[in-house]
């Protein structure tokens, strides 16, 4: 239960973290370090050196680009949780915040970490999958952009390339006809999901759905899309059985592995069931609290 | 790796090696066995302390990035004289049994102590969901918990200041 050796070099500014990435292909990226100290711990990860990033401050900022939120990759989760921007601007990232971890972790963790280490029981990659987010990402070879849904893979695998980071996250500001539902399940608050979804959705001025998606979490080897949620939501104004129908499409695919918590069959009931949840919040049709309900 | 870290208002500079964890940092080199290690990988919460003020645990974090930071123990809260006020709560209303879990427990509360506010039944769980009990059923501990805030909101009221960190 103590990390292997290894060289440990402060970053303070992206050239110098690039260079040191370059230099050694086996350094790894640390930050909040919350996913990565426990992997060495474990032993499941052996990097030669870490590179530390997180006192380059120009990663830090949250801001509003046009229609765009910007979120930088050292923003903590406890910083998304009560940024007021992301409050205004992406509700479902805020609400999300809350069921990642526990505080202490929030404290440490950060949003671009999370990001990276694309861990498919985590929260934030499928909010990202549900609101068609941008990873924008640096290197040496200068900056790259790339949807959420091409960026995640499976087993922790990232369109990352060595000695690139994630510097930031673009999320389309929402506005009078954004809609959005999350819901979750784990044994205790804060741990593992066993299964979960966020829901990211619009209605025009009449009530009807113009777009729909959605990303499950714990679904599958990686951050999950709903795929063709979509169609039995679109151009209808949702009711509960539009929603029980695009549960059963997003969902009867679904091959969770089964582990201590549950066999596949129950992990991809309580993904359905998150699914609804986030469905019925999401349309304002009548709402069950797991966190109330288990109380 | 020399690093330099303020641990109750005092400096420490120690030679270290990268991969040596604050929780083993703050216990072998500088002695202070308050904080317990649990889990050692960030599920348990007993190794909890305060980084510039704010709850972290010191097992999911690396003694070296803790430079030029200010580290809080449980050690930091009696003085010789006095317990501090959620250890007088926690000692009233039983709020531990084994104690192996109590540090952890004072240091996430200690924040929200701080802040002088009352809070629910379920604002104080979701305060403490981080840090596992296996005695008391955590009834006690929330308890404690509304005990020290109610002394916490009480000292605020009457215009003093609720302390320390």
């Amino acid at each position: 239960m103590k990390p292997p050796p290894f060289d440990y070099a402060v970053a303070s500014d992206l050239n110098e973290a690039f260079a040191l990435l370059e230099a050694d292909e086996d350094a790894k990226v640390i930050a909040g370090g919350q996913s990565l100290i426990p992997l060495l711990s474990l032993r499941f990860a052996s990097p030669t050196l870490l590179v530390d990033i997180s006192r380059i401050r120009e990663l830090r900022a949250i801001r509003c680009v046009g229609e765009t939120l910007s979120i930088g990759a050292l923003a903590r989760h406890s910083d998304i949780e009560t940024d007021a921007a992301v409050a205004t601007y992406a509700p479902l990232l805020a609400a999300a915040a809350t069921w990642v971890a526990h505080p202490q972790i929030r404290n440490r963790g950060t949003f671009g970490g999370a990001i990276a280490h694309s861990d498919s029981a985590a929260e934030f990659p499928a909010v990202l999958l549900a609101m068609g987010a941008t990873i924008v990402t640096r290197s040496s070879a200068g900056e790259r952009r790339t949807a959420a849904r091409d960026f995640f893979g499976s087993h922790f695998q990232t369109s990352l390339q060595h000695g690139e980071l994630v510097t930031a996250v673009e999320v389309p500001g929402g506005d009078a006809g954004t809609r959005w539902g999350f819901s979750e399940f784990a044994r205790r608050k804060g741990d593992y999901a066993i299964g979960g979804a966020a829901v990211h959705a619009r209605v025009d001025a009449s009530g009807t759905c113009v777009a729909a998606s959605a990303g499950l979490i714990a679904a599958g080897p990686g951050p999950t899309p709903a795929d063709d949620l979509d169609l039995e939501l679109v151009g209808r104004r949702v009711t509960e059985d539009d929603a029980r129908r695009a549960v059963d499409r997003a969902t009867q695919g679904l091959t969770p592995e089964s582990n201590v918590h549950g066999s596949s069959e129950f992990r991809r009931a309580v993904i359905g069931e998150s699914l609804r949840r986030a469905l019925h919040q999401a349309f304002g049709l009548p709402t069950v609290d797991f966190r109330r309900t288990s109380a | 790796m020399k690093t330099h870290i303020t641990v109750n208002g005092e400096g420490h500079e120690r030679d270290v090696e990268p991969r040596m964890l604050l929780s083993d940092y703050l216990r072998h080199e500088l002695g202070l066995t308050g904080t317990n290690v649990g889990c050692e990988h960030g599920v348990c919460g007993s190794c909890t302390v305060l980084l510039d003020g704010e709850p972290v645990r010191s097992c999911t974090m690396l003694a070296v990035q803790g430079a030029g930071r200010r580290v809080t123990t449980v050690e930091g809260l009696a003085t010789e004289s006095d317990l501090h006020p959620l250890q007088e709560a926690f000692s009233a209303c039983h709020g531990l049994q084994c104690g192996f879990c109590t540090p952890g427990m004072l240091m996430t509360l200690l924040p929200v102590y701080n802040k002088g506010e009352r809070l629910s039944d379920e604002e104080i769980r979701e305060a403490i969901s981080g840090n596992l009990c296996r005695c008391t059923g955590y009834q006690q501990i929330v308890e404690s918990a509304h005990k020290a805030l109610d002394h916490a909101a009480a000292l605020v009221e009457g215009g003093e200041d609720t302390a320390a960190d």
